[in-house]
């Protein structure tokens, strides 16, 4: 089971939808978030071009904060889902640093948090917020050893990227170009 | 044009606008981490190599800085955590991937060590010193029996250590800054050449403070060599490692780091020492203290500044 994400970057409005509907799910602080919305602009005016993504944690196949992590609370769980275990973690802010993504903040009661993939609705069968909030209808989520799958569906049929894959990282969000 | 901008807001503390997680705890800690380092590898080097006559600051008293900065080091790393309480799990497990890890459990089997090493020699710095209770005479005993076991482990976890101290920085790659194999020597030269700082410091006697004064001279230009190849390495690498060579090569970091680091801890201390070995008078106070501080402008600067760099997407 290889669970991961699929967000189409050519239906994404940048409503922040994603944003809110994690921070209520997840009770996440208020001035804090576990996903955010990019809005890349390339090109020479009149020419450009507008890129509009959901980041979150990538849930990387090659996770470094997991590696650099020295009590193991930061540990991989069933379908490569990247976890903290807030018990073990001592706030020492290694995982931090080793996010290319950014991906992780330290919560204020001491330990790090970040997205979870909502695995206690994945476990029910159901979407993880974010996804089932977009308005757009704009993200995939599911397995990838189950070719029928939301995400396999659409990673089969679209052109798509991940973010710094020269970070070695192997990260399971992909955005569809 | 490219421009990337957080729509959603995103003001993580610590992380927005740019990353700044690590504060002067860390560098603090590393630097203090690499001196007791420094000061233990030659306590324990001449030692082996019987120089306990010739080189009694190096060996017998220079050691008593060793185990005070490494409780004060391990202090300021606690004081960076931010989950305190929960520090002990740092102890129930080692995880080799973790720099992180393995440095902690080296600096709980140094830290004692550099301890039993400078209580082995406390009656001899304080004649008048009792210990009270006889079981720890006979601890002394066997302490001063066991001497040269201890100075080989010593010698081997000081380089461990010192290692470690730019191991915990290159071991992210998601810190193109840090991400270089180099750092590792770099930080243990920068850390041996502190201690042996110390040493010539505190050193009474003409000869030692020479010969320190030498060794001293030995890294700096090592040190000196390995910066070279740093920024070398960078700018021959991808576009990230481009932008961190070049937050010192015109950026914000141009001045302190060209200034404070490589002029004052490094190149003007080398000077003095080259002028005092060729016997013009020099307070030996003053290259001791500027390669002392150059060493942790070093520490301070490449946290600091590795913080910003980043993967570009
Ligand atoms: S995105 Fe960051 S926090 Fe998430 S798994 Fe990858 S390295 Fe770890
Ligand atoms: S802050 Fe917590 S989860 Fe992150 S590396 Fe340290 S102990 Fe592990």
């Amino acid at each position: 089971m290889r669970y991961a994400m699929a967000i189409d970057t050519k239906k994404c409005v940048g409503c922040g939808d994603c944003v809110v509907a994690c921070q209520t799910e997840n009770n996440v602080p208020i001035g804090y978030c576990r996903d955010w919305v990019v809005e890349n602009v390339a090109g020479t005016y009149p020419q450009l071009e507008v890129e509009i993504r959901s980041e979150r944690c990538n849930h990387c196949e090659n996770s470094p904060c997991v590696r650099c992590c020295p009590t193991g609370a930061s540990h991989i769980v069933e379908g490569g889902v990247v976890l903290v275990e807030h018990n073990k973690c001592i706030g020492c802010g290694a995982c931090i640093e080793s996010c290319p993504y950014d991906a992780r903040y330290s919560h204020p009661d001491g330990y790090v948090d970040k997205c979870t993939f909502c695995l206690h609705r994945v476990q029910k069968g159901q979407d993880p917020a974010c996804v089932s909030v977009c308005p757009t209808n704009c993200m995939y989520f599911g397995d990838l050893d189950n070719p029928n799958s939301d995400v396999s569906k659409m990673l089969a049929t679209r052109k798509y990227k991940v973010l710094a894959p020269e970070a070695g990282t192997n990260p399971q969000i992909y955005y569809l170009t | 044009m490219k421009e990337e901008l957080i729509v959603s807001g995103r003001m993580n503390p610590g992380i927005d606008p740019y990353l700044h997680i690590w504060h002067w705890q860390i560098p603090l800690y590393l630097f203090l981490g690499g001196l007791a380092a420094g000061i233990l590898f030659f306590t324990a080097l001449y030692y082996i190599l019987g120089k306990e006559k010739e080189l009694p600051t190096a060996v017998k008293w220079a050691n008593f800085i060793a185990p005070a900065a490494l409780v004060i080091g391990l202090f300021a790393l606690f004081l960076d955590l931010k989950h305190k309480l929960f520090f002990w799990q740092l102890y129930t497990t080692i995880r080799l991937s973790s720099p992180m890890s393995w440095g902690a459990w080296t600096l709980m089997l140094i830290t004692p060590l550099a301890f039993i090493w400078s209580a082995s020699y406390l009656r001899e710095l304080v004649p008048k010193w009792d210990w009270k209770l006889k079981i720890l005479y006979d601890f002394e005993a066997l302490v001063i029996k066991y001497r040269k076991p201890l100075a080989w482990a010593i010698i081997f976890l000081s380089i461990i250590l010192g290692i470690y101290t730019g191991i915990l920085l290159s071991a992210f790659n998601a810190r193109p800054l840090w991400n270089t194999s180099l750092l590792g020597p770099l930080f243990l030269t920068s850390g041996l050449s502190t201690g042996a700082a110390v040493i010539m410091w505190m050193s009474k006697d003409h000869a030692e403070r020479a010969l320190f004064s030498k060794i001293d001279l030995i890294l700096i230009t090592a040190e000196l060599f390995f910066i070279i190849h740093l920024f070398m390495g960078f700018l021959a690498s991808t576009q990230v490692q481009i932008n961190a060579a070049e937050l010192f090569l015109g950026g914000e970091f141009t001045v302190t780091f060209w200034v404070f680091v490589i002029i004052l801890g490094l190149v003007f201390p080398g000077i003095l020492e080259i002028l005092e070995l060729r016997g013009y008078k020099v307070p030996v106070a003053v290259p001791a203290i500027l390669i002392l501080f150059g060493g942790l402008m070093f520490r301070f600067i490449m946290v600091e500044a590795g913080q910003i760099t980043r993967y570009l997407y």
